[in-house]
């Protein structure tokens, strides 16, 4: 019965089609706000399962010459799996804090590298010269971003008195006050933001997919159903990673009415912040980006855990 | 009206094929980016992949050298994709048809579904056009290319 609860959980809710239906709904708020921000109507909000629905339904899948099959076509779907397991253990543990294990954070954080290396390979195999170009800035990408990243992941672990369980973070920060309401948790929670916009691929750490200077790199052999594939696993990271955010910084998901009212506009607000820094910036380069990340970034997570080790 | 093609009309990704044009239509489309027309509002965006795209967008008089390279793109567009040539040079050559560079007209080279006349089309006109193809899309219907 565990079983068929856990692939339950896993599939459908919390998990991929629950997961999915909602990152395209976010996917739908990015573009509507870009749009109005550029003083443009925007689509209306089915656009992004239609563009899903035609990708996987009625679209050829073309594979190029001279490809390992196994691994192109492999790749999309262990991108989209890491992502479902992310968002599954994610809000699982936010419904029922005490079904997590010691560790997990550590496995989230990790599976949330996965569709970054599985487009990477998926980049490397398809033998087109664009796309292998995009991977290494990947790779280049991925380098930076994840040092800043684990360092402010520190400043929750701390401030919850040593904790690497998601669950026990939550219950310290529903005793007493949220993580952000201190100054190594701002610091801390600006840095995330930061490393957050790389890790979804937004404008200004889009590289690896510039549109208009590498024919969006990565992804450039992919159509049809792999590429539909690939833009779940996306989606599902656009909707999972500001939860996971206001997991470890504002106290998780409240199930009652005022605090799932709060949750919503926290929700709002993460993501809004993200679309503003997206269209309000230029594309800089991968030797910026990587001087930007381990230069200021850096010092800044080391700054904010630092502070939490003093207890402020 | 099935539901295919209901989802193959809302969800439009245009690729832009250059062959030998004056940069005129190009400046053309990019103007319906802006606010003004906004054609992202009926789903239909730019791809920069010739892979993810449902429309082949060709503008230009379709010169020699450029025959085999647009065989080829058309070759590389999953199907069902669609073909608009664009512009008087897309639509007829223009007025390079007597040059020794342009052998072929656009439509002898790939099968072309919609015409797009202008120099440049006006962004109403492009908008025109689109409104065609989605009607083109619904009555073939099933037949797929």
């Amino acid at each position: 019965m565990k079983t068929l609860e856990y692939i339950f959980q896993f599939l459908v809710f919390p998990g991929f089609l629950f997961s999915v239906i909602m990152g395209l709904a976010t996917g739908w708020v990015d573009r509507k706000v870009t749009a109005r921000l550029q003083w443009r109507a925007g689509p209306p909000w089915y656009q992004n399962f239609v563009d899903i629905l035609k990708l996987l339904l009625y679209k050829e899948t073309l594979i190029p010459q001279g490809v390992s099959r196994a691994v192109f076509l492999g790749m999309p779907i262990i991108a989209a799996s890491a992502a479902t397991l992310v968002s599954t253990m994610v809000l699982v543990i936010n419904g029922a804090p005490q079904t997590g294990f010691i560790g997990d954070l550590i496995v989230i954080v990790y599976l949330m590298m996965i569709p970054a290396v599985a487009i990477m390979m998926g980049a490397f195999a398809s033998a087109n010269p664009l796309a292998s170009l995009g991977a290494s800035r990947e790779m280049k990408l991925m380098l930076s971003y994840e040092l800043p990243f684990i360092l402010c992941l520190v400043v929750p672990i701390m401030k919850s008195g040593y904790a690497i369980r998601l669950g026990d973070i939550i219950a310290s920060q529903s005793q007493g006050a949220w993580i952000i309401a201190s100054p190594s948790g701002v610091i801390s929670f600006c840095v995330m933001l930061m490393c957050v916009q790389a890790k979804l691929g937004f404008v200004p750490f889009d590289m690896p997919e510039a549109e208009t200077e590498i024919m969006s790199g990565t992804c450039i052999e992919y159509s049809g159903k792999a590429l539909a594939i690939f833009k779940i696993s996306k989606a599902i990271l656009l909707f999972i990673i500001p939860i996971f955010m206001i997991t470890l910084y504002f106290g998780g998901i409240r199930l009652d009415f005022e605090g799932f009212v709060k949750n919503i506009l926290q929700y709002v607000m993460i993501l809004v912040l993200m679309i503003v820094i997206k269209d309000t910036n230029p594309r800089v380069r991968i030797d910026q980006a990587m001087r930007f990340f381990w230069g200021p970034v850096t010092v800044a997570a080391v700054f904010s855990a630092a502070l939490a080790f003093l207890g402020r | 009206m099935g539901l295919k093609e209901r989802i193959l009309t809302k969800s439009i990704y245009a690729f832009h094929v250059s062959s030998g044009s004056c940069n005129n239509c190009d400046i053309e489309f990019l103007d319906c980016l802006t606010p003004r027309y906004d054609i992202e509002r009926f789903g239909i965006v730019f791809a920069a992949s010739i892979k993810h795209a449902d429309v082949m967008i060709c503008t230009g008089s379709t010169n020699r050298m450029c025959v085999p390279r647009i065989k080829m793109l058309y070759e590389l567009m999953p199907k069902p994709g669609f073909v608009v040539a664009w512009g008087a040079c897309g639509a007829s050559r223009g007025i390079f048809k007597d040059s020794y560079n342009t052998g072929a007209p656009l439509d002898e080279v790939i099968p072309v579904d919609i015409y797009i006349p202008g120099c440049p089309p006006k962004p109403e006109a492009i908008i025109g056009g689109f409104v065609k193809l989605i009607q083109k899309i619904n009555e073939t219907g099933k037949k797929t290319k």
